[in-house]
């Protein structure tokens, strides 16, 4: 039987593997729909007629797309087992922060990924800033969220995984013990939770994707 | 009455997001301080203390605590007051919320830019970001249709989150009209949001704190030359 909830994704975006995993986070039953990017579903273009993108959430019948609206929306839809603080001020910050992951460091890292030679050590020193500055918002703790993790976790969580996978493909470190500690740790802890792991696609396909990506941005 | 606490915002008269505060402290008739930068010429010590990721304006400071960037600081007031007699800014119902939020994120990352870029840009490419400025004019228009329940504004009776997002660029909007000797919000093409924007600017909670024209179309020159010889300046793409 078809599930109230929907979401049409492709195996190899962070942006839906987040969505994924705060459905899981949840314990939300959904229907997942892989699309073929190149051959996009009628349900797709319908239900984002704007960006043409996935993630796309599709809860009775109702499309949501945007995977940070999609979180918000997972996060009021479902409210137990919140991912926000219930202190708005709290709240302010913990959207702060998202935002400042989403807006500086994601770009960042992408000009990491598709840049060469000199750019691409500039785009690295100006990654590492940026996720110096996102350290500072782990103060000490072991998630962004405290103790356990929470909607800025599972924002800036593709970090962890893809960094990762860059640093093999580049033969080069982004984040260790020696730059960002905190955050290293925090790579570590975020990745070994349960409710994440199940939802991360093989690291050697990703690796494969994201070789691809790079043959295809080579000039002909 | 409910003790509201101290409320102060760091703004600048022509900004459009501290307008977006400015609108939402009024529909809660909050009453606060208004502490006033000389952008873009200079940042006061406090602006760079209570906002260092960023350094920008509006920074809403709620007895003493900082809270950043423009959409985040309207959610925080729509959630900080939020009793009974208080109009909401944020609809109920969290699928009518996504879309007002799909759409303010939508301004700020696709029409706002676009609307900014003509500012600097030549010929083509200025003819490439009006086109891409008027589909998505479009876009908000059809928007406003399917949203529709009713009252002048996206958000139904009163303003809401979605109308305060889109309304804080009416006035450098009629400032390009002017520029550009287009009309943006032309009633024959967007009859529903050239309705709205009159709408929005009578508004109580918007009349008073809306930029006057004239001062605007002056400064938005200034900001333009600025951006012109930034442009100029600047070491060629590697």
């Amino acid at each position: 039987m078809a599930k109230e909830v929907k979401l049409l994704g492709f195996w190899a975006s962070a942006y839906v593997v987040r969505v994924q995993i705060a459905l899981n986070f949840k314990g939300i039953e959904y229907d997942y729909v892989e699309e073929d990017l190149k051959k996009k579903s009628e349900l797709l273009l319908q239900s984002n007629p704007v960006y043409r993108q996935v993630p796309v959430l599709v809860h009775a019948g109702k499309p949501i797309p945007e995977s940070m609206v999609i979180l918000e929306y997972i996060e009021e839809a479902w409210p137990e087992k919140p991912l926000l603080p219930q202190d708005p001020y709290q709240r302010a910050m913990a959207r702060f922060w998202a935002r400042f992951a989403e807006e500086k460091c994601l770009p960042s890292g992408v000009k990491y990924f598709t840049t060469k030679g000199e750019d691409q050590l500039k785009a690295k020193e100006e990654l590492v800033e940026n996720l110096k500055i996102l350290e500072g918002a782990l103060q000490g703790k072991k998630f962004f969220a405290g103790e356990t993790a929470g909607m800025v976790d599972i924002v800036a969580g593709w970090l962890p995984f893809w960094i990762r996978r860059m640093e093999g493909l580049f033969g080069d470190k982004v984040v260790e013990e020696d730059n960002l500690p905190h955050l290293n740790a925090w790579f570590q802890d975020y990745l070994s939770l349960p409710f994440v792991r199940e939802k991360l696609p093989p690291p050697e396909k990703v690796c494969a994707d994201l070789r691809g990506l790079l043959a295809s941005l080579e000039p002909n | 009455m409910e003790k509201q606490g101290e409320v102060k915002l760091i703004g600048m008269w022509s900004s459009p997001f501290v307008l977006r505060v400015k609108v939402a402290l009024n529909i809660k008739g909050v009453p606060y301080e208004s502490l006033e930068e000389q952008l873009p010429f200079s940042k006061s010590q406090l602006l760079l203390d209570s906002n260092p990721v960023h350094k920008k304006v509006p920074v809403l400071l709620h007895d003493g605590k900082p809270v950043c960037e423009s959409l985040i600081i309207v959610e925080y007031i729509d959630e900080v007051w939020a009793s009974a007699g208080l109009p909401a800014i944020l609809p109920r119902d969290p699928y009518e919320r996504a879309v007002a939020r799909f759409w303010a994120s939508y301004i700020d990352e696709k029409l706002f830019p676009a609307m900014r870029g003509t500012m600097a840009a030549e010929d083509e490419q200025r003819k490439a970001l009006l086109e891409q400025v008027m589909s998505g004019l479009g876009l908000l228009e059809d928007a406003f249709g399917k949203c529709w329940k009713g009252g002048k504004f996206f958000g139904g009776e009163t303003i809401g989150f979605l109308d305060i997002a889109l309304g804080s660029i009416l006035a450098l909007m009629k400032v390009f009209d002017g520029a550009m000797g287009v009309k943006l919000l032309d009633e024959t093409k967007f009859p529903k949001l050239a309705a709205w924007s009159e709408a929005f600017c009578e508004a109580e909670p918007v009349k008073e704190v809306m930029p006057e024209h004239e001062r605007l179309a002056e400064f938005a020159m200034v900001i333009r030359e600025r951006m012109r010889a930034a442009k100029a300046a600047a070491p060629p793409p590697s």
